[in-house]
């Protein structure tokens, strides 16, 4: 079945994702996930901070520290948090459960259901051998889909592909 | 008159047309497949969906804060 002029037009995309605090996890996940349904081949890269978002017990951390653009909708306006608020025990993971819960509310995809959906559709999951010897990460904590790579790896899918982002 | 309905109600981008490619993957060629949505945005993002894979977008309309979109497998 193969169809040749299909094959000649297939687009290929290549993400680098190096962050993976819960709100930094989304892009490069909804993008793949989405190049994925519309027949472009995707492969991700994970590397440094991103890489934790391949292990299989996700436990994502989310964080107002630092962000003035972050906004909470609350009691019909918004909330930012100042940084000396933001820094006080507790209140890190209050507001990351505070996300979850708007995340759920709001029909958003998690961030296991995005990467599930990942996996399904074929997506390179590559992760970076550096960084799982710098962190002292184990094979056997990352989920089973993830093939290990360095920057060579990257690059040479890089080079034919259509689009390549760096998260 | 669809071959399938998807009810992708009260889903938020991208999970709609994620659902929609897993539903038209059942299909076959000229079957069509209706999703019912309520994210305002899959109204573009069906056209794109459609326009990129080849699969035909035979009607987009709304019901109240309901989005149909009726797709036919290419």
């Amino acid at each position: 079945m193969l169809d040749a002029q299909k094959l000649e037009n297939a687009k290929s995309m290549s993400i680098i994702v190096t962050k993976g605090s819960l709100d930094w996890a989304y892009p490069p996940f909804i993008l793949g996930t989405t190049a994925a349904a519309m027949d472009v081949e995707v492969t991700m890269f994970f590397t440094f901070y991103g890489l934790v978002l391949l292990k299989k017990d996700l436990n994502l951390k989310f964080t107002p520290l630092g962000n003035p653009a972050m906004e909470m909708p609350m009691m019909g306006g918004h909330m930012a948090m100042p940084n000396l608020i933001g820094m006080l025990p507790g209140v890190g993971s209050a507001a990351g459960t505070m996300m979850k819960n708007l995340i759920k509310k709001k029909g958003v995809a998690s961030i296991e259901e995005l990467r599930e959906a990942a996996i399904e559709s074929d997506i390179k999951i590559i992760g970076c051998q550096m960084t799982l010897d710098l962190f002292e990460y184990k094979r056997e904590d990352m989920i089973d889909e993830m093939e290990i790579g360095g920057a060579a790896t990257y690059m040479e899918k890089a080079l034919k592909s259509d689009i390549n982002l760096f998260i | 008159m669809a071959d399938e309905v998807l009810n992708a109600e009260g889903l938020n981008c991208p999970l709609p047309i994620l659902r929609a490619k897993k539903a038209l993957k059942g299909l076959t060629a000229g079957q069509v497949l209706e999703v019912r949505a309520t994210d305002p945005g899959s109204v573009a993002d069906f056209a794109a969906f459609c326009n990129q894979t080849g699969n035909e977008l035979l009607s987009s309309t709304s019901e109240g804060n309901i989005y149909k979109f009726e797709i036919k497998r290419a």
